[in-house]
């Protein structure tokens, strides 16, 4: 990270009391006992203590913070859960975190027209929660739902197992209440569709709380399916079942999710969570929603192009218990890594038709570094998350693990793809943009924040190669 | 640039001339969507032709200049289509040529799928453009899932030329859905909303919801011919207590009445002034009741199309609402006035994507 400014640093106190003064009491945390707790986000081998924290209760506080904070020249770290993979809410010495987790009202729920307006540190989980007793849930579904908050999933626009069908939070968002680094409050959109200028929410969403701070968002809703139902599918070879994703896709069905397992990581969990499921090379659970009988007739189908591929097995779930143990080996996918060994979870996404060749090259690249790689992502919409594992008490592991990941993220723009899919770029992935961006591409992403953000106040070093913003943020 | 018009067949002649232009520059895909005030000389984007098409990720790119009808063609030989069914306004606007890709997304333009599939922006994952500058910028790439770095493309979706020229668009696809029926129920389109709200909030994935004079309220599902005739079925039970209700099974058939309503149909060769709405649903009850005139609606009631007496002062009528108005014909501004603060980052934006104001001065801002 940049050298923090020695100025601000000396001035600590002074800005601490200009918070005191424009927040109730509880809102201002200094004391580095309490502020450790922000020290980083669920990138965890990056830490560092922020200058304070901030915790408002409403939007007023949040613009009057941001006031005090550019008036004095202060940076500012947005956070909403801090559960970013990417070092999102990473803190810098001389930045200030704009906590929301006080933020978690639901405060609007229409069904006539389809959307639920809440307070931005509302975790996602809790937003289906709200609604789904009368039938209703909000869409995008990243598997750190329990945990992380609706402003995190608009600043890094987050995915899930069911975007194939359903999108990811771009495609789900109405509006937002946004806080500049001014301190001004604007309405962006809201229970309409599409912006009556330029599409300023859909560069909002996705812009890793550089452009503002979302403290609202109204959402869109949808009505349950009447039922879901997943079959798992063994093959003996990644490119095969490679194949029969492509084929499922072409014939017309489009299944709510198809996930993908290749064998280092049907074995770790195996061992882990005992989900029965078979030993081989490949796996693919597959689900579909609708009526019983619409379930059955596009599973018959899924079961006629999987046949074509001579799978090792094709199991359908009978009853909830037997979808539930489809699962349940996928849901601990992590958790199963974590207990083997230390790992790093990539999210670049690659074209689907490039799966055989990038599990390869994967495999080649992993035998190259002499560090493990586990293969479990959503296959449909080709967002890898490869899984690097390494022993961080080992000298050397962490930084050879992070190359084996910059080489495989490399791979992934060369076949067509992109750095990341779901995570966002934040610190870990920002000096790999060049890889995937020319210099004049980078130009027009970092005019829009030129336009939100003047003085680059807002989580200045991330997303962007700190060469190329160096001039932006006066380093 | 010469004087009068240009067609540019690739994007370094684009490039060369916007960066050669000495003046405000119109552009222009297929000239069918002649909405808000262009000055200056007029650019033609004929950049033609599929770049790369993959039936199995679902994925097109392809040269701004396309025509609609060749991407139409193309994707319908896989069986596959545009999730966000895009209209034609050429016949309703009385423009005779032919719709391109690069124009359908300038403008944005969304049919009745929006409503389960997004608008076009939202499937749109990749653009090429030229910055006012001359510059040639890329954004998002041809994978559907990508939040590496900002979400450019949309805001190049919807700012019908005024931050940059496209040249090349990256799309989204979804596969075509082999049976489709609509469920139809004899409403007169002020008391659509609630029925369309009603199916709308079914578990049933309709995908369109509208009013069409004539059938009424029409609701639609696609898919599979057992899953169509279920969800038809179930429909019709959640339409009954509205009004009297009517399937219809046959494809082409169903298929003629959204076309109907995605390309305006029913306003075609009459007199007036073209209004476009977005609210939300449930206000459109009462804004219809205050515009009067001829009506469309889709997305459940929340887009309204509406044919008015010349003159009429629409965008005031339906100030008290929330959402925003278009005038496609009729006295401007064509584009809802933005509230200031909105306003400033708007006119901020150009500034920079196109600092001499030379691209479609004066169409949106």
């Amino acid at each position: 990270m940049p050298t923090p400014s020695a100025q601000i640093l000396a001035r600590k106190p002074e800005i601490v009391a200009k918070l005191r003064a424009a927040l109730p009491s509880d809102a201002v945390i200094d004391d580095p006992a309490e502020t450790r707790a922000y020290e980083c986000d669920a990138l965890s081998a990056y830490r560092c203590q922020p200058l304070a924290v901030v915790l408002p209760r409403t939007t007023a506080e949040v613009a009057a913070a941001l006031k005090v904070l550019h008036a004095e020249g202060v940076k500012v770290v947005p956070r909403g859960a801090g559960t970013s993979l990417a070092g999102g809410s990473m803190p810098t010495e001389d930045a200030v975190i704009l906590g929301l987790a006080r933020m978690n009202r639901v405060l609007e729920v229409d069904y006539q027209n389809r959307f639920i307006r809440v307070e931005a540190g509302r975790t996602n989980l809790s937003v289906t929660g709200a609604i789904e007793g009368d039938g209703w849930f909000y869409a995008p579904d990243p598997s750190s739902q329990l945990a992380c908050a609706i402003s995190g999933n608009v600043a890094m626009n987050s995915g899930g197992a069911h975007c194939l069908k359903y999108g990811v939070t771009t495609n789900n968002l109405l509006g937002v209440t946004l806080v500049t680094m001014a301190g001004d409050v604007l309405e962006i959109g809201g229970p309409y569709l599409d912006a009556g200028g330029l599409d300023l929410l859909g560069v909002i969403c996705g812009s890793e709380g550089q452009l503002g701070v979302v403290t609202e968002a109204t959402l869109k809703i949808l009505p349950k399916p009447e039922g879901a139902r997943p079959v798992l599918i063994g093959f003996d070879a990644n490119e095969v079942a490679g194949e029969c994703v492509a084929d499922i896709i072409r014939a017309g069905v489009l299944p709510v999710a198809i996930e993908f397992m290749d064998r280092p990581c049907i074995r770790a969990t195996e061992d882990f969570a005992h989900a029965g499921y078979p030993d081989c090379e490949a796996l693919l659970i597959v689900e579909v929603e609708g009526s019983p009988a619409e379930i059955d007739e596009q599973l018959g189908l899924i079961r006629q192009i999987a046949a074509r591929h001579d799978p090792v097995e094709f199991r359908e779930a009978k009853d909830a218990a037997e979808a539930g143990r489809i699962w349940l080996g996928r849901k601990s996918a992590f958790g199963a890594m974590g207990q083997i060994n230390d790992y790093m979870c990539l999210d670049g996404t690659i074209p689907v038709s490039s799966l055989p060749e990038v599990l390869r090259r994967i495999g080649d690249l992993s035998r190259d570094f002499g560090l493990d790689v586990a293969n479990v992502f959503h296959a449909g919409d080709g967002n890898m998350h490869p899984l690097i594992l390494y022993n961080a008490n080992t000298p050397g592991d962490l930084e050879r693990c992070e190359a084996l990941g910059a080489e495989i993220l490399k791979l992934c723009v060369e076949v067509g793809g992109c750095l990341t899919g779901e995570h966002g770029v934040g610190i870990e992935k920002r000096d790999l943009m060049s890889v995937q961006f020319e210099a004049q591409d980078l130009e027009a992403q970092m005019r829009v924040k030129d336009v939100f953000d003047p003085h680059w106040l807002l989580n200045p070093a991330k997303v962007f190669p700190l060469a190329a913003s160096a001039e932006r943020r006066g380093a | 640039m010469k004087a009068g018009k240009m067609k540019v067949q690739t994007e370094a002649q684009l490039a060369e001339a916007i960066r050669d232009a000495q003046g405000p520059v119109q552009v222009q895909g297929g000239g069918t969507r002649p909405v808000g005030d262009a000055v200056g000389h007029m650019l033609e984007v004929g950049i033609s032709g599929v770049t790369l098409y993959e039936p199995a990720a679902l994925t097109l790119v392809v040269g701004a200049g396309t025509t609609l009808t060749e991407v139409e063609t193309v994707l319908a030989a896989e069986g596959q289509r545009l999730p966000f069914e895009p209209g034609r306004w050429g016949a309703v606007l009385g423009r005779d040529g032919e719709s391109t890709i690069g124009g359908v997304v300038a403008a944005n333009v969304s049919g009745p799928r929006r409503v389960q599939a997004g608008a076009c922006r939202d499937s749109l994952i990749g653009v090429r453009f030229v910055d006012g500058t001359g510059a040639v910028v890329k954004n998002g790439g041809r994978v559907m899932k990508n939040v590496t770095g900002y979400d450019l493309a949309k805001l190049m979706a919807g700012s019908w030329g005024t931050l940059g020229v496209m040249s090349e668009l990256s799309f989204k696809l979804l596969p075509g859905a082999p049976a489709q029926a609509t469920v139809c129920v004899d409403l007169p389109a002020g008391a659509a909303q609630v029925a369309l709200a009603a199916a709308l909030g079914s578990p049933f994935d309709v995908s369109g919801a509208g009013w069409l004079p004539g059938p009424g309220a029409i609701v639609r599902v696609e898919g599979l011919a057992d899953s169509v005739a279920y969800r038809a079925g179930r429909l019709r039970d959640v339409l009954t207590p509205y009004g009297a209700v009517t399937v219809e099974t046959d494809f082409e058939a169903s298929a003629a009445l959204w076309a109907e309503l995605r390309d305006l149909t029913p306003f075609v060769g009459k007199p007036g002034d073209l209004w476009r709405f977005s609210v939300a649903p449930s206000q459109a009850p009462e804004l219809l009741a205050r515009l009067g005139g001829e009506v469309l609606l889709d997305w459940g009631g929340g887009l309204i199309w509406a044919l008015l007496p010349e003159g009429t002062r629409a965008r005031a009528i339906a100030a008290p609402y929330k959402g925003h108005a278009t005038c496609l014909r009729g006295p401007g501004p064509a584009f809802e006035p933005q509230p200031a603060p909105l306003a400033a980052l708007e006119a901020g934006l150009r500034k920079r994507f196109d600092p001499r104001g030379i691209l479609n001065p004066g169409r949106m801002g």
